[in-house]
């Protein structure tokens, strides 16, 4: 089936989440659809899909104008999307999931709905067990149930949104290869994707998307340097860096494993030394979150050592972990790092340790009244925290750490700030590494991750690379890292950083 | 204790569990759809006083039960704008519901106190109530607790036989799910939160008009009901079989402490009053013990074979709710 969308335009709010996108995708073609987190491309497959509505545009199905009105709607015109999360009820058997949404009688035939089931697995060689339950079910295999009841449905367009994060190699294939085959019928796929490598190797057809516009298109061989450029925007620039130190260990991983719900990571080595800045790279839910957490005493390894400033923490809570002097900044400042509703001269009086159940408020109020000032923070101590600005908060996050500290984590230490809050941040944070500390810090900003960091470890579906020298790498080389291309290059280079 | 004597008493099990089971299925289908309907104990009470004085002024039994269903569906209404239409907290509104009813049948019951009201009279099915056992059993019934018998199965193939049934169990364990498949979500959160606390009406007369027959106000006996059935639904998995079954072990458990008090006269009858109570709840945490972390913790330090076996037991016994159990649903 053709599909073509024109002038699409989508606004939330101030965000001009997309802008005037023209995309022709003819019958039979995979389509890769490439663009950082929050380009626009979920809000354009959104809209095809029927999950939300375009402000203005025309959606054109075999050049026939048609208005989506919802999901179901979509279906019914043949447009059906496999999310990345697949849409599908856990506690459910895998042939109930299958068969609930289409309509039929009261009482569903489930011996005829077994038979199309097994038949429509067999041509695609997928082996589920329609009397299984979907929360045994692997990502991989539940994507394979969407996908045959998207195709049972009479699905002619398959969208699929991150559909590679999160399952295993062989399974990669085996959907790819599916995928194939159902554009070699004449079905229209648009795959949705951050990753470079995948999107090179199974599609037609690229478009990148980027700030909410559709940047530029390719066709294969793919110029894989320019879609890094057009996927990441503007031109990139490195400011001086100060001279990497070789201070004493602060924090020592030896042989770490790590279990989240979506992969395992293993054999994680690292020293992060005294002084340090060491910056984590990736796409969202790479395994870095996982990776901080754990190295705040937030999440248990399932494996390994975790040894701070000698003493071995493994297994230790939090509170042991701050008492050995590491500190955590969440990417969630009002969710996880501070208290909405408290104020300023609050948030001091909690974070100093302090005998005693009553608070002395002349003390509190001179205490805040000093951060506020030491920090630079736009607030009065009787601000509610949920009352100032994003780089307000995270100043008063960064005036709430104790001093001295051995180890400061920071998740997106300066998303969503202007540039002006960002150089104050990161001065204030090279002042705590002048004193002594290490900061390791999670960025999806490739150039503050170059800028700013001594040694880069980069993530990518739950592999972690070796540690990268951060003055002899490229922001192209950690583009295509992260998006899991040119990962056989790493352990030369690793021997010729290590010497 | 004689064979008939037994029978007899465990036929009176069946007809003390029928509102119960009324309750428990309503709050069943509210909650597989995702709406927890926390206004149960004072809906019932208030259904009850209602049903019998529409009864006792009408002169009209089956207008009394009408009443009933009407006013635990007209209180689900409520709930069920407060939480799906202006999206507010379930436990709140129904908190407050459940107070305010209570306290209103009181005060509006006060004519009707003590007075001599129209009864269920029991309906014997010819043929079947000279089976011997089993005849005394379940076929000398008045017509509610064959109704009881009768919703168990319907609300059971309902939820896990039909296609609107398995939507329902969409709605409430993923409603996005359900909505990319066609459901409008908040409509039938609607519906079944109507239907069930019509279901959660029909307990009350069932108790003013058959089991407790008369209105007696506060010593009516009947507040603390709608707690237990609350437990019952989650005891019995949000699966009307299971739930069923809570429903008369609960019944049971209150008939026990009636007929062995004579047996044991070392222990004071409130304790064996009261003792139901405290034992479902010993049940509940028993079958629910599995959801917890330091149960799964000691279950991996086991050695292999009691691990399995023990983890299989607690697997069969143990029922998760559905997962948007409580959470309004908007479309993106």
């Amino acid at each position: 089936m053709n599909v073509e969308l024109r002038n699409i335009h989508k606004h939330f709010g101030k965000v001009h989440a997309n802008n005037d996108i023209h995309l022709n995708i003819p019958a039979g073609t995979i389509q890769g659809i490439l663009g950082e987190n929050g380009a626009g491309k979920s809000t354009l497959m959104k809209i095809l899909s029927g999950f939300i509505q375009a402000d203005s545009g025309e959606i054109l199905l075999d050049n026939q104008p048609v208005i989506i009105h919802s999901p179901a709607d979509a279906i019914h015109h043949g447009v059906g999307m496999l999310h990345q999360d697949p849409l599908d009820f856990p506690p459910m058997r895998v042939l109930d999931n299958f068969l609930l949404g289409r309509a039929g009688g009261l009482f569903p035939d489930r011996k005829t709905v077994a038979r199309d089931f097994t038949r429509l697995a067999a041509q695609f060689d997928f082996s589920l067990d329609p009397d299984s339950y979907v929360d045994s079910l692997t990502v991989g295999e539940r994507q394979q149930l969407e996908i045959l009841r998207l195709l049972w449905l009479g699905a002619r367009v398959l969208i699929l949104d991150e559909p590679t994060t999160g399952i295993s190699a062989s399974q990669k294939e085996k959907l790819f290869e599916t995928l194939r085959k159902l554009a070699g019928q004449g079905m229209s796929i648009i795959f949705v994707s951050h990753k470079l490598e995948d999107v090179e190797s199974l599609c037609g057809a690229v478009a990148v998307l980027q700030a909410g516009k559709l940047v530029g298109e390719a066709r294969p061989p793919f110029p894989t340097k320019k879609l890094v450029e057009m996927m990441f925007g503007r031109e990139i620039s490195l400011g001086a860096r100060q001279a990497a130190s070789s201070g004493r260990s602060v924090l020592e991983l030896r042989g770490v494993a790590l279990e989240d719900i979506r992969f395992q990571m293993s054999g994680i080595d690292l020293d992060v030394r005294a002084g340090e800045v060491i910056g984590l790279a990736g796409m969202e839910g790479s395994g870095q979150g996982a990776f901080i957490r754990a190295c705040a005493g937030l999440t248990r390894p399932v494996g390994g050592r975790v040894v701070l400033n000698g003493r071995d923490l493994t297994g230790k809570s939090y509170h042991v972990f701050k008492h050995g002097g590491v500190s955590f900044l969440p990417a969630s400042r009002l969710e996880e790092g501070l208290v909405p509703g408290l104020s300023l001269t609050e948030h001091f009086v909690l974070a100093e340790e302090t005998r005693g159940i009553f608070i002395d408020r002349t003390a509190g109020h001179k205490l805040a009244e000093g951060r506020i000032k030491a920090f630079n923070i736009r607030g009065t101590p009787a601000s509610p925290v949920e009352s100032l600005s994003g780089g307000n908060q995270q100043r008063a996050l960064l005036a709430l750490l104790k001093s001295p500290l051995s180890l400061v984590l920071l998740e997106h230490p300066t998303r969503g700030l202007d540039i002006e809050s960002v150089i104050y941040i990161w001065s204030k944070l090279k002042e705590r590494c002048k004193q002594g500390a290490a900061i390791v810090f999670i960025s999806s900003d490739l150039e503050e991750v170059l800028q700013y960091s001594d040694r880069v470890l980069v993530f990518f579906s739950g592999k972690v690379s070796k540690p990268l020298e951060a003055s002899k790498t490229t922001v192209e080389q950690l583009g295509n890292l992260i998006g899991g291309k040119d990962w056989e290059s790493l352990d030369l280079e690793k021997a010729h950083v290590k010497k | 204790m004689d064979t008939q004597t037994l029978i007899i008493g465990l036929a009176g099990v069946l007809f003390a569990a029928a509102p119960i089971v009324f309750a428990v299925l309503g709050e069943t289908l509210s909650e597989r759809a995702g709406v927890i309907n926390l206004s149960m104990n004072g809906s019932i009470i208030l259904s009850a006083m209602g049903g019998f004085a529409v009864a006792y002024k009408t002169d009209n039994i089956f207008l009394g039960f009408l009443t009933g269903m009407a006013i635990g569906a007209a209180v689900a209404l409520i709930v069920a704008f407060a939480s799906i239409t202006l999206k507010q907290s379930q436990v709140a509104v129904g908190f407050v519901l459940t107070l305010v009813s209570r306290d209103l049948s009181y005060f509006l019951g006060n004519p009707f106190m003590g007075q001599p009201g129209p009864r269920l009279s029991s309906l014997s099915i010819p043929g079947l109530a000279d089976i011997p056992f089993i005849g005394p059993l379940l076929f000398k019934h008045d017509l509610m607790t064959y109704f009881s018998f009768l919703f168990i199965f319907l609300a059971w193939a309902w939820i896990f036989r039909t296609r609107p049934g398995l939507m329902l169990q969409g709605i409430g364990e993923r409603p996005a799910a359900a909505f990319v498949r066609g459901a409008n979500v908040n409509r039938l959160r609607y519906f079944y939160t109507v239907l069930g606390g019509a279901l959660i009406g029909l307990a009350g007369p069932t108790y003013s008009l058959s089991v407790k027959a008369g209105w007696n106000g506060t010593i009516s006996g009947l507040d603390g009901i709608g707690w237990i059935a609350l437990s019952i639904t989650i005891f019995g998995g949000w699966n009307p079989l299971r739930a069923a079954f809570g429903a008369y072990l609960f019944a049971l458990l209150q008939w026990l402490g009636l007929v062995l008090q004579p047996s044991l006269p070392g222990i004071p009858s409130q304790v064996l009053q009261v003792a139901p109570f405290p034992l479902m709840i010993l049940t509940l945490l028993f079958v629910n013990i599995g959801n917890a972390e330091w149960v799964e913790r000691t279950l991996a330090a086991m050695p292999e074979p009691t691990r399995r076996v023990t983890a299989k037991v607690l697997r069969a016994l143990r029922a998760s709710p559905p997962a948007a159990l409580g959470v309004p649903f908007e479309r993106d």
